[in-house]
């Protein structure tokens, strides 16, 4: 029952947002009745656009963290095992994560334009980061006890990697790409927000505010936090699985 | 099965370079263990007893002097010579039983030999039912147990033990203590047993070799003349064990 305790926020707002529109306690062309929200939603849902445009953001959010997660496996693998990279790539890959997300849109939208191209790698850029710095440490931290009993066995060196730096680091990895995972959704958004239209829930955002449909807005804000919560409770599942072996206590 | 040979240790001598200043770790040993021989060795902290359990695996290769295994020189590591170390450094992302199957990873045996050998191995140190656990699910009594299974599931010459013993308390200890003069009984192989516990050195082994520390080398050899398996309580053993405790502080310390 203790799942019960987690409902009585959620439902005092939507009591509270519903009181507040149907006394007219706040401006109800800003601030629109749930009821409405929820009847707009409906009628996207049958005449709208509302799941391929869904669809259209869901994919572009794969495309990029996808893409940018296995370039961050890949550098942060190539950083965390060999000094040579990690001395060529390391100064300019700190300096560079300095810079916030956002400021790389005005730069890559010269360089890439505007269109599909630039927002994936947009998104890309969200998710690379978080990625390579948790495998580079991942990697770094697997503690050299293990790699000297592989050694005591005779292992091959791509058996050290494969059997013993990869599964020591994997719950480093996982963390960093369930943080991708979250920056990516958000990247998604504001890549549809930041750089030129085309079909999304970010669209559909904006048409609302542009036309003055607040229900729209609404609609769009609900549909972007469900989906962001269930991307990250999928994201937890799919670790609390990988990572059975792990004491989970500190 | 592994043929045994006689370990041989040829005036070996290391030395680290702390600050600037030259540290003689071991000064010359000059050591034979005969196959099928238990050996203990105990001293001081920093005598260096834990050091040469290292280049008796191979793990370091910086050193002077030989260390020979059935006549051939020992570089680097080999099947041939399996070791326990204080942590039991069992990976925590694998189950018991693909813990002790580590040491076959390499070896060219069939499947079924490695599945029979690994189930053998993990009934003989007496953790038949626990196949399945991970390692945080074990107590360090049983971790221990299961390092002694993996490193004894590719049947090598000769079983190096880092203080095995020494992160356990004092009753589990105890038990394995006589868990492992059975195992050693069962498998009559080589060990040599690092320890800074008298007792325990006494116990299990046929010869005490007692190092002392600052250059590292053999202060005595005291031979433990008595017919396993051993009795705590033999008042010949606690003779014994006063006379390796008076070479420990003996004359040089």
């Amino acid at each position: 029952m203790k799942w019960l305790r987690g409902l009585v926020l959620p439902v005092l707002l939507l009591a509270t947002w519903e009181l507040l529109t149907r006394y007219h306690l706040v401006n109800v062309r800003l601030l629109v009745e749930p009821g409405r929200v929820v009847a707009t939603f409906l009628r996207e849902l049958r005449e709208g656009e509302l799941l391929s445009q869904l669809g259209a953001s869901l994919a572009r959010d794969l495309g990029g963290a996808t893409l940018g997660s296995a370039a961050g496996i890949l550098v942060g693998t190539a950083m965390g095992t060999s000094r040579f990279y990690d001395r060529l790539l390391g100064s300019s890959f700190h300096a560079a994560k300095q810079v916030a997300i956002f400021a790389w849109i005005p730069l890559m939208s010269v360089w890439l334009g505007t269109g599909e191209p630039a927002k994936v790698v947009f998104i890309a850029l969200s998710a690379f980061y978080p990625v390579v710095l948790n495998t580079f440490e991942g990697i770094r931290s697997v503690g050299s006890q293990y790699v000297e009993v592989a050694r005591v066995f005779r292992f091959t060196r791509l058996q050290v990697f494969r059997r013993v730096i990869l599964p020591g680091a994997a719950p480093s990895i996982l963390a960093g790409i369930q943080v991708a995972l979250v920056y990516s959704w958000l990247a998604t958004i504001g890549a549809e927000y930041l750089l030129a239209a085309g079909p999304g829930i970010g669209n559909l955002m904006i048409d609302g505010r542009e036309s003055f449909q607040m229900d729209k807005v609404l609609v769009g804000v609900v549909l972007v936090g469900a989906v962001g919560a269930s991307i990250s409770a999928l994201a937890s599942a799919i670790g609390a699985w990988q990572l059975r072996w792990r004491v989970t206590s500190a | 099965m592994a043929t045994p040979g006689i370990i041989e240790i040829i005036d070996v001598k290391k030395q680290y370079t702390v600050d600037g200043e030259n540290l003689q770790v071991l000064g010359g040993l000059n050591l034979s263990i005969q196959p099928g021989e238990f050996l203990s060795v105990v001293g001081v902290s920093g005598c260096g007893k834990s050091t040469l359990l290292r280049l008796l695996i191979g793990l370091d290769a910086d050193y002077e002097g030989e260390i020979r295994v059935g006549g051939a020189l020992v570089r680097g590591t080999s099947l041939e010579r399996g070791i326990v170390f204080q942590d039991h450094r069992l990976f925590p992302w694998l189950t018991v039983r693909e813990n002790v199957g580590l040491g076959l990873t390499n070896s060219s045996w069939s499947d079924a030999e490695k599945q029979k050998a690994v189930q053998e191995h993990i009934e003989l140190v007496g953790l038949a039912g626990f196949e399945g656990a991970y390692p945080h699910q074990l107590s360090g009594g049983m971790a221990q147990r299961a390092a002694i299974a993996r490193g004894l599931v590719n049947r090598p010459s000769i079983l190096l033990l880092d203080e095995p013993f020494g992160a356990l308390d004092a009753l589990t200890r105890s038990n394995l203590q006589q868990e492992l003069q059975r195992i050693w009984q069962t498998e009559k192989i080589s060990m040599v047993l690092v320890t800074h516990d008298v007792d325990e050195a006494v116990i299990l082994g046929d010869r005490v070799v007692v190092l002392h520390a600052r250059p590292g080398r053999i202060e005595r050899v005291v031979e433990i003349d008595v017919p396993h398996p051993r009795d705590r309580d033999n008042p010949q053993l606690k003779r014994l064990a006063d006379e390796v405790r008076e070479a420990i502080v003996g004359p040089h310390n």
